[in-house]
């Protein structure tokens, strides 16, 4: 079992890179989606498989892994997207940073006070690395939808860490969790699309009217 | 009955999106901002039951509480005529969203599990995102984007907090749980470097919603974009929220034995923001922007209050309602002008008084209870909240919140009143005063002169067992 989740999480971390990395939009919504589908199978692999696990794996597959990929995708056949992701920060620079930051991480994690039974895994380290990856994302690029997509990134990295602690969050807690995000997302969708509207582009340097 | 007040408002909300009668629709708001007034009245003064484990009301839940539906019912009222205003635009996804907003406030102010509270305060921002949104033009689809951008972050950011407290209470036997009341219990076997990182979370991230600096950047962008109406739910009701999440941080860290290390942060982020909103306040153009700064400016009081402790913090929870009041006839009078004079530019709008007198006179009204003038509540709360620096705090900070204050209010002051006085440029008004929205902004102002006079003994009490929920208990 330990053997799985590692894998699976050696996986999150690629995805992370491939995401950073990649200049197309639909390949990148697709990786940030087959992570979701990747970290929800972690709380079976974590703590076995009884009702509470299955039924978070259940939530987290269908929100993270299903139903957001599937809103983002037609938001941007909605907008008809043509040119891909547009970065602020070139490519190889991004892909340099994160993998710095993923590497901070990893060093970081073992400097953490972590209980015993948590030291050395690659929970903590793989979480703090893809809460980077998402931050990166959220900066580094344009499009609206891209930082939509730092965002979901961000939510996972939190949601790994969770893992430690299942037995703190109630199954109705984690459902809501995932309610707030699957709507959240559904309505920065509509607002992507009143943005396109508006502006016939989802660039956001284009959002810089309001300031001092 | 709380779960009444939770429901009530989302079943409304129901009720109004298959409705189809548009003023029917507009009068449900005020249905439902009445009714939760009514429960929240009898809320509070009923005797405080040992909180559930899940929803419960403690001190300082029911003051957050009562302010935020006081404010909602005013806010509810001026709604109804606002909304036949704009008939062009619909209303059923405002109402919808109001109420939405209401719900979601209630069950963040009534939550015991910080879980359960991150949930419904992630859900109080996706409800309003739509409401800041009503203008539908690309300066407020851009405050939109920011808001729903930078606050949903900061939220996360704040989830990482929780689960950093959730991990601290690991390793100690007990099954670990996220129940206030349960880490309230085990707080001194807490573990100390994990409590810190995940109170320093829980700062940022309810930081970003309450509008502290640095965090604020989406603050003037928002209320300077929504509808008045919107403004001042979100800069009375939504701050009130945050900060009781905030304060919720602060209990465990008290219940940890670390008091003064959480008083010291939040000591420093309300100084700064005092000082950026000093900063912003001097010559600005923007009438909703300036209330915005002021919004960030109170919201740094509070902190500076809590973090001094003693009768600061007595004097900050008193100034909560005074804010939220003063801001919700601010931010209504604001809304007043700016349609009527079709801009918020300091170019555009002058001599409010002469076409608006009631509407401005409550403007100017509102400008001097805010800042602190008497006989009005803030004067008294603020006042009792530099007894508590003075006596109990740094000299330097009494000295540095008065010069800070001083120059706010020069800076207020001028914005003000080249609006209220003068020669007004404009030859007809479309919009005169109206009693539906000028009652609320009056009623509010009522309130808070009230406060200024005679603080009910009902209320006194109220805010000295709050204040006590925020001191280490012997």
């Amino acid at each position: 079992m330990i053997e799985l989740s590692n894998l699976c999480l050696l996986l999150v971390i690629l995805i992370n890179f491939f995401t950073l990395g990649s200049a197309r939009l639909v390949a990148c919504i697709r990786a940030v989606a087959l992570q979701g589908a990747l970290i929800s199978l972690l709380p079976c692999l974590a703590h076995g498989i009884s009702g509470h696990t299955l039924m978070l794996f259940g939530s987290a597959f269908a929100f993270k892994g299903v139903f957001i990929p599937w809103l983002l995708l037609r938001a941007i056949r909605e907008v008809r997207i043509r040119r891909e992701v547009e970065a602020i920060i070139g490519f190889v620079p991004t892909l340099i940073i994160g993998a710095m930051l993923t590497a901070g991480a990893f060093i970081f994690a073992d400097f953490l006070p972590l209980f015993p039974e948590h030291q050395g895994g690659l929970y903590v380290p793989t979480s703090l690395a893809t809460l980077f990856a998402g931050f990166m994302l959220l900066m580094s690029r344009r499009k609206a939808i891209t930082q939509v997509l730092g965002y979901l990134m961000l939510e996972n990295g939190i949601f790994i860490f969770g893992m430690l602690l299942t037995e703190a969050m109630p199954l109705m807690v984690e459902a809501g969790v995932l309610l707030d995000l699957l709507v959240g997302i559904f309505v920065m969708g509509i607002v992507i699309n009143q943005i396109n509207r508006e502006f016939s582009s989802v660039d956001t340097a284009r959002l810089s009217a309001l300031k001092e | 009955m709380l779960i009444l007040m939770i429901l009530f408002p989302l079943l409304l909300a129901g009720i109004a999106v298959v409705l189809p009668w548009y003023r029917i629709r507009s009068w449900l708001l005020p249905l439902g901002g009445a009714v939760q007034f009514a429960l929240a009245v009898a809320a509070v003064s009923r005797a405080t039951a040992a909180p559930a484990p899940w929803i419960g009301l403690d001190a300082l839940s029911q003051l957050v509480l009562l302010v935020t539906s006081l404010l909602y019912f005013g806010c509810s009222i001026y709604a109804v005529e606002y909304l036949n205003l704009h008939s062009e635009r619909g209303n059923r996804m405002m109402v919808a969203c109001l109420l939405v907003f209401l719900s979601a406030m209630t069950l963040a102010v009534s939550a015991r599990h910080l879980g359960l509270l991150w949930m419904a305060v992630e859900a109080t921002t996706i409800a309003s995102a739509p409401l800041i949104y009503y203008n539908r033009n690309r300066l407020s689809i851009e405050a939109t984007w920011k808001y729903l951008i930078i606050c949903s972050v900061g939220i996360a950011l704040a989830m990482l907090g929780i689960l950093f407290v959730a991990y601290s209470a690991l390793g100690n036997g007990v099954p670990i749980s996220l129940q206030l009341d349960q880490l309230l219990r085990t707080g001194p076997t807490l573990a100390r470097p994990w409590l810190h990182a995940g109170f320093v979370f829980m700062l940022v991230g309810f930081g970003t919603k309450m509008g502290l600096a640095p965090l604020h950047s989406w603050k003037p962008d928002a209320y300077g974009e929504a509808p008045g109406l919107v403004g001042a739910l979100l800069a009375g009701g939504l701050t009130s929220v945050a900060f009781l999440a905030i304060l919720r941080g602060v209990q465990i860290m008290g219940a940890a034995g670390d008091l003064a290390m959480a008083r010291h942060m939040l000591l420093g982020m309300g100084l700064f923001s005092l000082l950026v909103a000093a900063v912003f306040m001097v010559r600005q153009g923007d009438i909703k922007r300036m209330l915005a700064y002021s919004s960030v400016e109170h919201m740094g009081l509070l902190a500076v209050g809590v973090g001094i402790g003693g009768l600061a913090t007595f004097g900050a929870l008193l100034h909560l309602i005074n804010n939220a009041m003063t801001k919700g006839c601010l931010f209504l009078s604001a809304g007043n002008i700016h349609r009527a004079f079709a801009s918020k530019r300091l170019g555009d709008v002058r001599g409010a008084m002469s076409v608006l007198p009631v509407s401005s006179g409550l403007f100017l009204a509102g400008f001097l209870a805010i800042t602190g003038s008497p006989p009005f509540g803030p004067f008294l709360s603020e006042f009792t909240m530099l007894r508590g620096i003075f006596a109990g705090g740094p000299m330097w900070v009494g000295g540095l919140v008065l010069t800070l204050l001083a120059i706010i209010f020069i800076g207020m002051g001028a914005t003000v009143l080249s609006v209220t006085q003068g020669e007004s440029n404009i030859p007809q008004i479309h919009f005169p005063d109206r009693v539906m929205l000028a009652a609320p902004p009056m009623l509010m102002l009522l309130v808070v002169l009230g406060l200024g006079l005679y603080l009910p003994e009902l209320l006194q009490r109220l805010l000295e067992d709050a204040a006590a929920l925020l001191e280490v208990k012997p």
